[in-house]
């Protein structure tokens, strides 16, 4: 339908910047106000969890092992007899920072990668490609074990060892993106008036890459999440008796027949985190994009 | 043949109703070649897609009547009309490259187009389709037959699109651009191939175009369009001749003409309006440089000025609203 | 060499080959898009560069304006040769000469306003210390194209194609150029909105004492606006000559099957019989021996599939051919 063309400009002006766009959208969006809200909630409640819950997470009860949902456990107890909800929302604490901090690390790391070989072809784009290979090939999990145990466990050992594993994808996607945008005549033009390379990749280049790297994040966060889950069942993630949601959903899929609400309910909560997430990406993706704008 | 009459297509977008095609009548006659002109956005390909009905949501047919053969299309079954695309009426587009599927032979998507209507075996349609390739001039048909649409250059991709289309013998086809991606030297071959086409099959052609010189080549009538609406309509020659809407002629005026030298071109100021914010009264009139303060409030008919000359404009025809 | 230092521009001998790693079995092939190209530019005028895709006009475009290096030959910037220079030289060699695109789509950053687009080439080059004086400098330019300076905020999908154009016109003109090259910049606009922009490319010519090497498939537009034209074909120059001459008397016959071939708009003027160029383009990688045009050309000869002609000057006029005006 080319022949149809109903955009004509429009008389309004516009802020540039980035924040008021954001502001704009948590107006405008509801649901990326909306999840908004849920995230900071989830985050709070787990801080804040010592001031209000009455239990503690670790203390077991073999009295009260596998206790049904009630008045006095909402959620019911574990194999330990460790009120379930109070795990749950101390969990929160690890899953969110694993969702997020490897995440967002990754997407950095394979964002700048993906961009330089892109941008600069070659021989560059050779090593950096056949490095992502390698990490692509190579079994992930092993991978990040590895690294983990070589700076010896721990919350920051496994940020980075979730952030070496999935680097690789991102700069896939980024590094197809910016050989295509590389082409633009936007990008010939801004190198005719003698844009320097820098400049280009992250003037031009890079912010046409938003809408990408916004689904790539909602995408890796449960990858994220769930990965940290098989790290510490193999002793190399968050260290017993603290926990995450993954490991729960992990440690529980086994009572899955005979006690479901264990394992539903980390499951639940990982739904809600990411679904927030997607919808939040989603909101910040039109906020961000300048043919929203009417 | 073809009539079009009061066709109406209206575009139902979140942000209001675009009249794409509004009150549009064309009768293409047998064994005629008529154009349709109009810059971007004048609704022009919408309607050649509204004979086919091939409008896509949101766009929708509102009211009007389509007519083969004194056969009304608009009521037509999906099926009915499936049968008739493809067979009574043919369509060749602007950009051949992506109207052929690049991975079959251009060979096999000739036959299939034949076996499609035609209750004839897989070699039939393939001599049906070699015959087609001679006849639109491509060398060597034959080889050609297993070609991949990328193994062929833009002018022989063409020549396929108008087999494809000449394969059933329709009784119109509808050009919509049909040499607009092409050079010069190809686009001449191809118009000259639709000539030619029109006397040897005796199909009729709506070509659809915003070249003008296109137009003057190969038109007996033509219709001007702007912003959904017909401006003007005359046989070819009077519309060169004796042009009378403001708009066709800052149309002609603004083609840079040999002799004319470096004298400014004639610049028809600002630019089509928004569908879906039209202006009152005439729809030409914020652009038009002899437009009065009744232009701005009502919108003319369109009437007839001479023999089968009609013009919408208040300063000529009818009624005695002559306002000179 | 005296002469060619009195040019704004000129192209000396130039040649471009492309390398096509092709095919299964991983042989390359060379595409020779620009085949030994000469022709000079001076200053505040309009050279036409003419041909159908495929010629080498629009990579003849991007070797002056250095976007592609040439494999040969030598382009000069008012005398100096600009694949001497080094990097720092030739980004302060790039402010004399600006582009101008095809596609005011595709040409124009769709995540920047007007103001980042047109004050890019200023904030690369430091030309101002200050956001205020670029965004002064940036609405001037915006006035000087014929937008309105408050729509400075804007983004490109909010302006109609005939708009876009202009602000990529306004960003070309930032650095005050000496030359633009023109790469089919009315081809992509409606009749009516291509007037409007040739009538600007005009006034800008004669107020700026810009140059333009304008490329365009279009002979009615050339004739507008040139004041010499280059005609090529599969990477050589046919014929080059004033603009009168080229459409008055041609000498090449390809370049009268171009002619021949431009729909007219004048129904009168229609030809039952018109000369029309037979035949397909030669493939840019097996380039036929002899003159290049020799497989579509009625006249040719002998000579024709053997000899290459040389391009010959006489009396102004450049013509590659062995029976010129034949």
């Amino acid at each position: 339908m080319a022949d149809f063309e109903i955009d004509a400009a429009r008389e309004v002006t516009y802020d540039e910047s980035v924040s008021k766009s954001l502001r704009e959208m948590l107006r405008k969006n509801k649901t990326s106000a909306v999840s908004l809200v849920i995230v900071v909630l989830i985050r709070a409640a787990a801080a804040a969890a010592p001031l209000y819950l009455k239990y503690n997470p670790n203390k077991h009860s073999l009295k009260e092992r596998f206790a049904a949902p009630s008045a006095a456990h909402w959620l019911g107890c574990d194999d330990l007899g460790r009120d379930q909800l109070t795990r749950l929302v101390y969990g929160a604490r690890i899953s969110i920072l694993i969702g997020l901090i490897p995440t967002s690390l990754s997407m950095i790391v394979g964002t700048f990668l993906g961009l330089l070989s892109g941008y600069a072809g070659g021989r560059t784009d050779f090593w950096i490609m056949r490095a992502a290979d390698v990490v692509l090939a190579f079994p992930s999990l092993l991978l990040a074990m590895v690294v983990s145990y070589t700076l010896g466990g721990g919350i920051m050992s496994i940020f980075v060892a979730l952030s070496a594993v999935s680097w690789a994808g991102t700069a896939r996607v980024i590094r197809a993106q910016a050989m295509s945008l590389k082409e633009k005549e936007f990008v010939e033009a801004a190198r005719s008036v003698g844009v320097s390379d820098p400049v280009i990749m992250f003037r031009h280049i890079l912010p046409n890459c938003v809408p990408n790297l916004i689904v790539l994040f909602t995408l890796n966060i449960p990858g994220a999440i769930l990965n940290e889950s098989s790290l510490s069942f193999l002793g190399v993630g968050a260290a017993p008796p603290s926990t995450s949601w993954g490991l729960m959903v992990y440690r529980y899929k086994t009572y899955l027949m005979s006690y479901p609400w264990l394992a539903i309910a980390p499951g639940v909560a990982i739904l809600i985190f990411v679904l927030a997430f997607n919808f939040l990406g989603d909101g910040v993706r039109d906020a961000l994009d300048p043919y929203m704008k009417d | 043949m073809l009539e079009i009459e009061r066709l109406r297509t209206h575009f139902f977008t979140s942000r209001g109703v675009a009249p794409a095609v509004d009150d549009v009548t064309i009768t293409i006659p047998p064994k005629s070649i008529v154009g349709v002109v109009g810059e971007s956005g004048c609704g022009k390909s919408v309607t050649a897609l509204s004979v086919l009905r091939l409008v896509s949501s949101p766009g929708r047919i509102v009211s009007g009547s389509i007519r083969l053969d004194g056969e009304e299309l608009l009521t037509k079954s999906g099926s009915a009309m499936r049968a008739i695309r493809g067979d009574r009426i043919s369509m060749i587009f602007q950009e051949p490259m992506t109207s052929l599927n690049p991975v079959y032979t251009v060979g096999r998507q000739v036959s299939e187009a034949i076996t499609l209507h035609r209750n004839v075996s897989r070699a039939e349609a393939r001599d049906g389709t070699v015959e087609m390739f001679r006849a639109v001039g491509i060398p060597e048909p034959e080889k050609r037959f297993k070609s991949y649409p990328h193994q062929l250059s833009g002018g022989l991709r063409q020549r396929v699109m108008i087999a494809m289309a000449m394969a059933c013998r329709p009784e119109l086809l509808i050009a919509d651009e049909p040499t607009t991606a092409l050079d010069v030297t190809t686009e001449a071959q191809i118009l000259r191939l639709m000539k030619e086409l029109e006397t040897a099959f005796g199909a009729s052609i709506m070509l659809i175009t915003h070249n003008l010189g296109v137009v003057a080549e190969m038109c007996d009538y033509v219709y001007v369009m702007y912003a959904g609406r017909i401006m003007e309509q005359a046989g070819v020659f009077e519309l060169f001749d004796n042009a009378l809407h403001p708009y066709t002629s800052g149309l002609l005026g603004a083609i840079p003409r040999p002799g004319g030298g470096r004298r400014r071109l004639f610049n028809i100021e600002g630019m089509v309006p928004s569908l879906l914010g039209l202006p009152r009264g005439c729809r030409f009139s914020p652009r038009c440089e002899r437009a009065v303060s009744r232009c701005h409030e009502e919108e003319p008919e369109l009437r007839g000025v001479a023999g089968e000359h009609s013009v919408r404009c208040f300063l000529y025809g009818g009624e005695g609203g002559a306002v000179s | 060499m005296t002469a060619a230092e009195t040019h704004l521009v000129s192209v000396e001998h130039v040649v471009k080959e492309f390398r096509l790693s092709g095919g299964f079995r991983g042989e390359s092939q060379i595409v020779h898009a620009v085949s030994d190209v000469s022709f000079y530019i001076d200053e505040g005028e309009t050279l036409a560069m003419v041909g159908e895709s495929g010629c080498g006009k629009s990579t003849v475009g991007r070797l002056i304006l250095r976007l592609a290096e040439p494999t040969g030959g030598t382009v000069r910037l008012e005398g100096r040769d600009l694949g001497a220079l080094d990097k720092t030289q030739m980004r302060e060699a790039r402010r004399a000469m600006q582009i101008i695109f095809q596609d005011p789509y595709a040409s124009l950053n769709p995540r920047m306003n007007v103001y980042m687009i047109i004050a890019e080439p200023l904030i690369a080059h430091k030309i101002y210390n200050t956001r205020a004086e670029t965004e002064n400098r940036v609405r001037e330019l915006m006035s000087l194209v014929g937008l309105r300076p408050e729509q400075i905020n804007r983004y490109p999908h909010q302006f109609s194609g005939g708009q876009r154009q202009r602000i990529g016109i306004a960003r070309a003109l930032a650095l005050n150029p000496k030359l633009i090259v023109c790469d089919e910049p009315v081809s992509a606009l409606d009749v009516s909105i291509q007037a409007q922009i040739l009538n600007l490319l005009c006034d800008l010519q004669r107020g700026l004492r810009l140059a333009y090497l304008f490329i365009s498939h279009d002979l009615s537009v050339v004739r507008y606006i040139s004041d010499r034209v280059c005609v090529m074909f599969l990477g050589k120059v046919c014929e080059i000559a004033k603009t009168e001459e080229i459409f008055e008397k041609p000498m090449h016959p390809y370049t009268r099957f171009l002619l021949e071939a431009l729909p007219k708009p004048n129904p009168h003027a229609r030809k039952e019989k018109k000369a029309l160029l037979a035949g397909e383009m030669p493939s840019p990688v097996n380039p036929p021996p002899g003159c290049r045009f020799h497989t579509r050309c009625p006249k040719a000869g002998e000579i024709c599939r053997i000899d290459e002609p040389k391009p010959m000057e006489n009396g102004g006029r450049t013509v590659a051919c062995h029976f010129p005006g034949a």
